[in-house]
């Protein structure tokens, strides 16, 4: 009881209370607010599959490489991935084919599985035309360019993000059955892909 | 409690991407949902074990990818005859080899894997359902076939022990037993 005797104590509680009763609404849920252009796009990408997966088969494929591998990888396709939505927010319409993502799929799985011995110059190219491809059709894809720009640097970071733990996890490796599950996962992608490119076709027959 | 609430629960649909979760997790129980080709998938795995390195990867490597060929052989409607056949044959030939050791040549044995992928592929590739997300349908697909392979590279693992190797071996005589009762019912 001797707190509440002092003049410290109340000009706090009352300067507490003012500022409870003054304050706004929070609209702290989602359902409310959305998440901001930011989060948004950092959620699309994380719930797009079509994104995701290329992304990942190429940071475990740049992790395989090495780390100077997975160092460029990792501000090269983020950049590209910004440039090609930017690039995409001017374009009128363009929507992305799942032929485009088999092909993607096919590819980076492949190079994945076979544990691919290509040059740093080549990866880097992988990386800006990946980045450029997926960015352009994210950007065309968006609402008014206001908010797509902040959403597309949500994006970009998300696929920083997903890059650097994702090299950074294969980098360190080498228990033979470790690296060989990083192989397997790029079989898997590579599989998927030809089982798209199935499902395309068959689309157009 | 909370294993069979897990197994119990219906798709939740909380995603922008209505259907999407649906596809995934029909492609996903698609090959579970066939005792023939689990029994396959599952001697791939064994027989990957018992050979040891590289077979113990290249047979689960090699079988998704063809058999993902075979599967876009049967989307586009290219025919393939005796299919089922090839399939409980499958089951017979790989199971047997479980159960007799066999060690052929690393690329013999993926050739042998190979072949009868195409048989599993093109079976699910027709039978796939319409109107499902096709990315995630694929990728269900082949997820669940390579963890059947894992089941089956688990199981193999005890092949290191004595009795392991017996236990393995009468998983391979089960395999191939299995196969014989499909190729009859496919004769009948």
């Amino acid at each position: 009881m001797k707190a509440a005797g002092n003049p410290h104590w109340t000009a706090y509680a009352f300067l507490s209370a003012v500022v409870a009763l003054w304050s706004g609404p929070a609209a702290a849920h989602l359902n409310a607010t959305g998440m901001g252009p930011i989060y948004d796009g950092t959620t699309h990408f994380l719930l797009s599959p079509e994104d995701l997966v290329p992304v990942l088969a190429l940071a475990l494929f740049s992790g395989q490489r090495g780390a100077p591998f997975g160092r460029r990888t990792l501000f090269v396709l983020p950049a590209a991935w910004l440039l090609g939505g930017l690039v995409g927010l001017s374009a009128r319409t363009a929507s992305g084919s799942l032929i485009g993502s088999a092909l993607w799929f096919l590819l980076l799985g492949g190079l994945l599985a076979t544990d691919a011995k290509l040059s740093l110059p080549a990866t880097t190219v992988l990386a800006l035309a990946l980045g450029l491809y997926g960015g352009y059709l994210n950007g065309t894809g968006m609402g008014p360019a206001e908010s797509a720009t902040l959403s597309l640097f949500g994006l970009s970071l998300s696929i920083f993000a997903v890059v650097a733990l994702a090299a950074a996890l294969v980098v360190p490796l080498r228990a033979y059955w470790a690296r060989i599950a990083v192989r397997v996962a790029g079989s898997w992608i590579a599989a998927s892909g030809i089982l798209m490119f199935g499902w395309a076709a068959r689309a157009r027959l | 409690m909370f294993l069979l609430a897990t197994l119990w629960s219906h798709t939740a649909f909380a995603h922008a991407q209505q259907g999407a979760a649906v596809g995934f997790f029909t492609g996903f129980w698609h090959p579970i949902s066939g005792l023939d080709h689990v029994l396959a998938m599952v001697a791939v795995g064994l027989w990957g074990a018992q050979l040891g390195p590289p077979a113990i990867w290249l047979l689960p490597v090699s079988f998704p990818m063809v058999m993902a060929l075979g599967g876009m052989m049967g989307l586009l409607g290219v025919r393939l005859p005796g299919i089922e056949y090839g399939i409980a044959g499958s089951a017979i030939l790989l199971g047997s080899a479980v159960m007799l050791d066999l060690r052929p040549p690393v690329a013999v044995a993926a050739l042998l894997v190979g072949f009868f992928a195409i048989f599993h592929g093109h079976a699910h590739g027709t039978e796939l359902p319409p109107n499902q997300s096709a990315l995630l349908y694929s990728m269900g697909f082949v997820i669940a076939t390579g963890c059947l392979h894992g089941v089956g590279i688990g199981i193999g693992a005890i092949h290191r022990w004595a009795w392991g190797a017996r236990v393995v071996r009468v998983a391979g005589t089960l395999v191939a037993l299995g196969g014989v009762f499909f190729m009859w019912k496919a004769f009948s």
